[in-house]
């Protein structure tokens, strides 16, 4: 038998032939990537037709200090996200969605000393790390909820359409801060990424109630835990995107 | 079966945790600069604005790529085939934003 092995790591030819890891990487591991290879073509496909929207709206070209909402062109995205919880009427641009940010890269920080723990076989750091990773996971998901809900609640004042009418806060028929289609964008993007962190939650539960229960520690490795952070990783990355395109551009 | 199986736990790694420490800094003060940059360079630049976004934003994503998920310590093969594919993002950016401009042109 490690007669044949041999032969077959001679033969440049043959790596690829079966029985080997010619990428050493595992199976589950080279599929994840695969996976995670398909879903950034998605969201890539999401944020270029933000671009495209975007672009084939008139921009606004006045004084930024003047800026109103306005049906008749984009609006800037800092003059729309500037709401922070308990400070009510505040004007702080950004800054509830650079705590979210920061909340994601500290979540995604906490993932990676989990995977480090878990290739000392160190059961109770797993434990200690992928716990902090779904507590960060989930107060992102709640800032977003929050975030959800001042925009679809809109501001005090609304905006004054042309034929009198005051519409507040933006749904899928109708939108206080520009162009329906900027409402539809956000939802579906912003939507679509949270869906992404709920679901990274729900398997980093799964993954941290098996390292709990010692399933993983008898396996005799925790390649499972690196198999998820990468996906949660790949949930940052996506935000760091989001971030860019939608906030701060 | 506990008494049998003995878990040998391996001491911290503390290079690692340094590599992971200093690329949490960087995240964290790339971020912070794109805060400054939103806030101090005005809207007329527009386009500086946007090309410098985009530069951070790639080199944030480098980081969380290459070493939060380990791909630039993976063979090379692998590292190929995750990489190369997404040119095909770049060549639908350039497509689809050219198109945008022509719709732009039609509906003005």
């Amino acid at each position: 038998m490690s007669g044949t092995a041999v032969v077959v790591e001679d033969s440049n030819k043959s790596i690829w032939a079966g029985g080997l890891e010619p990428m050493k990487a595992s199976y589950g591991k080279l599929m994840m990537w695969f996976f995670l290879l398909s879903d950034a073509f998605t969201f890539s496909a999401l944020l270029i037709t933000y671009g495209v929207i975007r672009f084939s709206h008139p921009a606004y070209d006045g004084a930024v200090e003047d800026f109103v909402f306005s049906q008749s062109y984009w609006p800037i995205p800092e003059k729309v996200f500037e709401a922070v919880p308990f400070l009510h009427g505040v004007e702080l641009p950004l800054v509830f969605v650079g705590i979210m940010t920061f909340i994601l890269i500290l979540s995604s920080v906490t993932m990676v000393l989990a995977v480090e723990s878990g290739e000392r076989m160190d059961r109770k750091g797993v434990e200690k790390w992928m716990l902090w990773t779904i507590v960060g996971g989930f107060t992102f998901l709640g800032c977003q909820a929050w975030e959800w809900s001042h925009f679809i609640h809109g501001t005090e004042a609304g905006t004054r359409l042309l034929d009198g009418s005051i519409i507040y806060g933006a749904s899928l028929t109708e939108n206080q801060y520009g162009p329906s289609n900027f409402a539809a964008l956000f939802f579906f993007i912003t939507g679509f990424h949270g869906f992404h962190v709920f679901s990274g939650v729900v398997i980093n539960f799964i993954i941290f109630y098996q390292a709990v229960v010692g399933k993983l520690e008898k396996r005799g490795h925790y390649e499972m835990v690196e198999k998820v952070g990468l996906y949660w990783h790949f949930v940052d990355l996506v935000w760091v995107f989001v971030f860019t395109f939608f906030y701060l551009v | 079966m506990e008494e049998t199986t003995h878990i040998d736990v391996k001491p911290v790694n503390k290079d690692k945790i340094k590599l992971f420490l200093r690329v949490t800094l960087y995240l964290a003060a790339i971020t912070a600069f794109e805060f400054a940059i939103a806030f101090t360079v005005p809207h007329e630049y527009k386009w500086v604005r946007i090309i410098v976004f985009i530069a951070l934003t790639i080199v944030k994503a480098y980081y969380i790529v290459s070493e939060f998920m380990h791909l630039g310590h993976e063979k090379r093969s692998l590292k190929m085939s995750i990489v190369l594919p997404l040119l095909f993002v770049v060549f639908l950016i350039f497509i689809l934003l050219f198109q945008a401009q022509a719709i732009y042109d039609v509906l003005q």
